[in-house]
């Protein structure tokens, strides 16, 4: 049952991850995206983790597309959709995507530490918050504050990135 | 139960789907879209390792993935706004302003 599962999303997440590198409507490519990324979400709580499930809803669904989405409708991007691919370059890129692909699956499907790992215990308080926090909240309360701090910083940042100098208006 | 290498391939190929994006459109919003796609495959495998190892820190590295992830797209869109306003263009072999 939760195969099935697994192989709905996965199936669902690898179509729609096509959808974004192939439609020639960014509009399209950003909804394919979210689309995506609530697969993932699903993932995530096939994995036993609902707090990243719901971050990934909030943060990826709820903010960073639709940013892009306001992007989008900012910008005029019609004339796009005429070219969709680099024009020099391509075959070198094939290439790079093709070496890297092979490379990858060998490796997972080559590797017999992966089988062996695969039978391992599910302890019950894995999918508990209390865990994640205390952890999160003792031992990486140092990264947790810089991760806070780089946001602030790129919150000014983009703010004074966008900005319009005074003499323009 | 899943097998853990399932999750693996998974994250593997939409890895791949998001490199063949960045390598190969020619529009930067799609490009930073695919960028997007890579970060999240990467997550999949460090919840999936955290999983199977009974372990809290990928989910907790996983965190910050998503945390530096959103600063990385406010910037970028920050600066592709710039961009545009100076350099009516979104297409990436366009963007040569940098070059000497």
């Amino acid at each position: 049952m939760e195969q099935a599962f697994f192989l709905l999303f996965a199936l669902v997440a690898t179509g729609s991850g096509t959808m974004v590198v192939v439609a020639r409507n960014p509009i399209h490519s950003a909804l394919a995206l979210m689309i995506c990324f609530v697969q993932v979400a699903a993932i995530f709580l096939l994995l036993r983790s609902p707090i990243l499930a719901v971050i990934q809803m909030f943060v990826y669904v709820g903010a960073v597309i639709i940013l892009f989405l306001f992007v989008i409708m900012m910008l005029d991007v019609r004339k796009e959709v005429q070219t969709r691919f680099l024009k020099q370059g391509k075959r070198v890129a094939i290439v790079i995507i093709l070496f890297l692909s092979a490379e990858m699956l060998a490796l997972l499907l080559g590797s017999d530490l992966l089988s062996a790992r695969s039978t391992v215990f599910i302890s019950e308080e894995m999918s508990s918050v209390r865990g994640l926090s205390i952890a999160l909240f003792t031992d990486y309360l140092f990264p947790f504050e810089i991760a806070s701090v780089i946001l602030l910083a790129a919150l000014v940042g983009a703010i004074i990135l966008t900005r319009r100098s005074k003499e323009e208006g | 139960m899943v097998p853990l290498s399932w999750y693996l391939i998974l994250g593997a190929v939409l890895f791949i789907i998001g490199v063949s994006g960045v390598l190969l459109r020619r529009n930067v919003l799609i490009v930073l879209l695919s960028l997007e796609l890579m970060l999240n495959s990467v997550n999949i495998n460090l919840v999936a390792f955290s999983h199977f190892h009974g372990d809290f820190r990928g989910q907790i590295i996983a965190i910050f993935v998503i945390a530096i992830t959103a600063a990385e797209v406010a910037i970028a869109l920050g600066v592709l706004v710039a961009l545009v306003r100076n350099k009516a263009t979104l297409e990436v072999d366009e963007l040569t302003i940098l070059k000497g």
